[in-house]
């Protein structure tokens, strides 16, 4: 996001306008530089070819799930993600874009923990969900994970019936109600129940490929989470479950506020309502490019590199 | 480089495509591992026919009566059914406790160790000790078990000897098992806020238990058939006490390979073929037993 006067931070339709929120917070009267990461970490380099002309565009406090600020991921001593900060808007769909390697798959990855999951993999920066940083001592990572949950590249329904699939979450999380009607409404939700409903004791692994992305999303949605992560969800799709899959994000995000990493550059274009731009440095550390409104950032990106990238120069 | 041009019209073409003149080096190759191959399994075919042309006289004159008669020695008279029940309860004895142990070692390693130097010298060592030679934990059974800690040269005592011996290798295969689990399952089990245990209860052992069950009941194979351990912590074959199964885990006691082994070095003629015919029941059980284990990976071979 820039300062005010910038044409690009005009909003389109239907967002709410952030820009009396972010001048309030920016009352001192800087120019257009990169305040926000530098006041966070006065050592920090910025390499030249980084947006140094653009804020991360911000949104109203109560909007904001996530909030990234100057978050670097690392494998061992290998740096895959530097310095990003941006804020993930409720109740709306950003996309992660980039080419292959530039992080943005380990930088999904750390919202919601998963990244624990790898011995070599920390973090630094912080990440805060509603406020709340996620990696500050004594948080759960797995209460953490069954509010922000997520869908994976591959399909990975386990090799359980399709029941099952659903179940499985709610039941970890306890959950005493009626799990029939639960798992009805979550493959419902998930645009499966009429596929799927008279052989709900069927493996999942049995659905077709889109289907069993669709189970996913409904185990997903099953134990009611807040946000949902999608790590290149269609990627292993044909272009109709591609739509599937996107028609039904739409819908979803209703209720869930939803990120999504592609590589994919239209899907972001025609499903995302916030794009954040990625791309890798000579140091092979992805960082954060630009972050807008999707549809100005594919007609009027404002860097160099992310016009490349959009209009298929590289990548 | 550029590729020579090829010529391509029909002449040139069927002349190339004809021209291959055999492949001598590959033929006389085939015919040298067909050759390997009968070598090994003409040995075995000698060594079973032969072991089943011995144990003819008794397989055919008292079959019932072998299997059900206790050691004499009087060769008319002999039998092992001691050898038959040792076996078993030491086979139940080695099931009890290297299964819960080994599996239990497996998990934590593959599951929730971090992968630290210290965690792969511990890994590297196990495979290690499944190749360290049986009398090796023999000699470990017998200044331990029998020894150190007192339990005499009892079946219990050869029981833990042989559930050490084949700890390594229920570790071994519990552990390759797990890793054939795919790591998306984990994810998947741990994306929707399961725990790392309600991940390994809920999904990973479940998918890995055929895995686990055939090498663990291959192991079991393995302590059925082994010999040189139980020489060392006193199998015997000779007298017992009798009476309840107290007794017989606390008195001495006998297995089916320790009883051939004994056999063989009988002087008269006629334990020969008692010799025979307890191999083939050796033989018969190890063979059952490793079926089983093939027929369960079989039915649970699972396609991921």
């Amino acid at each position: 996001m820039t300062e005010s006067g910038d044409p690009l931070t005009v909003q389109t339709e239907s967002k709410p306008n952030p820009i009396g929120e972010q001048t309030d917070k920016q009352s001192n009267g800087e120019g257009p530089t990169i305040r926000l990461m530098t006041t966070l970490d006065e050592t920090t380099q910025i390499s030249p070819d980084a947006a140094d002309d653009r804020l991360p565009m911000q949104f109203p406090d109560e909007e904001v799930v996530f909030e990234l600020e100057a978050v670097s991921c690392f494998y061992g001593s290998f740096r895959a993600v530097r310095d990003v900060s941006l804020q993930v808007p409720k109740n709306q769909i950003t996309a992660l874009i980039g080419p292959s390697g530039c992080g943005k798959s380990t930088l999904l990855r750390s919202f919601n923990r998963m990244n624990d999951l790898v011995d070599t993999a920390h973090i630094e920066g912080s990440i805060r969900y509603h406020g709340v940083d996620l990696y500050a001592d004594g948080v759960d990572p797995v209460e953490v994970r069954r509010r922000i949950g997520m869908v994976f590249q591959k399909p990975n329904p386990f090799p359980k019936s399709i029941y099952d699939n659903v179940a499985f979450g709610p039941k970890v999380a306890g959950y005493r109600g009626d799990m029939d009607e639960l798992v009805e409404r979550s493959l419902m939700r998930a645009a499966l129940w009429d596929e799927v409903k008279d052989k709900l004791r069927h493996p999942g692994t049995a659905l077709s490929g889109g289907q069993q992305q669709r189970l996913c999303i409904a185990r997903a949605i099953a134990v009611e989470p807040d946000v949902i992560l999608m790590d290149e969800p269609c990627s292993a799709l044909d272009p109709i479950a591609t739509l599937k899959i996107e028609e039904l994000m739409r819908e979803l995000k209703e209720n869930y506020t939803i990120v999504i990493v592609t590589h994919n550059m239209q899907q972001a274009a025609r499903a995302s309502d916030v794009t954040a731009f990625l791309t890798m440095g000579d140091d092979r550390a992805g960082y954060l490019v630009e972050m807008a409104p999707t549809q100005n950032l594919f007609t009027r990106p404002e860097h160099r590199l992310t016009e490349d990238y959009i209009t298929g120069r590289f990548g | 480089m550029a590729m020579p041009t090829a010529v391509t019209t029909r002449d040139a073409v069927e002349q190339r495509l004809r021209a291959g003149g055999g492949d001598t080096a590959g033929l006389l190759l085939q015919g040298a591992l067909l050759l390997s191959l009968l070598v090994a399994l003409g040995v075995l075919l000698v060594l079973i026919g032969d072991i089943l042309i011995r144990a003819i006289p008794v397989m055919t004159e008292r079959p019932a009566d072998f299997l059900t008669s206790p050691l004499s020695s009087r060769p008319a008279r002999a039998g092992i059914i001691q050898g038959i029940v040792g076996s078993m309860l030491l086979m139940a004895f080695v099931a009890a406790l290297s299964l819960p142990v080994g599996i239990g070692a497996a998990v934590y390693l593959e599951e929730y160790a971090r992968d630290s130097a210290l965690a792969r010298l511990i890994r590297t060592n196990i495979r290690n000790l499944a190749g360290v030679p049986s009398i090796v934990y023999g000699l470990l059974g017998l200044a331990l078990f029998v020894s150190a800690i007192g339990l005499g040269k009892s079946l219990i005592a050869g029981g833990l000897t042989l559930a050490v011996l084949v700890l390594p290798i229920v570790v071994i295969t519990t552990s390759e098992a797990l890793r054939a689990v795919p790591g998306s399952i984990r994810e998947a089990a741990f994306g929707v806020g399961a725990t790392r245990w309600e991940t390994i209860r809920g999904h990973v052992l479940p998918y890995a238990a055929p895995g686990i069950l055939t090498g663990t009941i291959l192991s079991l194979g393995r302590a059925f058939g082994e010999t040189a351990p139980l020489l060392m912590v006193g199998a015997i074959a000779g007298t017992f006490s009798g009476g309840g199964l107290g007794d017989m885990l606390t008195g001495s006691y006998t297995a089916l390979p320790t009883i051939v082994f004994n056999w063989s070095g009988q002087p008269q003629d006629e334990f020969r073929s008692l010799t025979a015919a307890a191999i083939v029941v050796l033989l018969v059980v190890i063979l059952l037993v490793n079926a089983s284990a093939i027929l369960l990976r079989n039915r649970y071979d699972r396609k991921w």
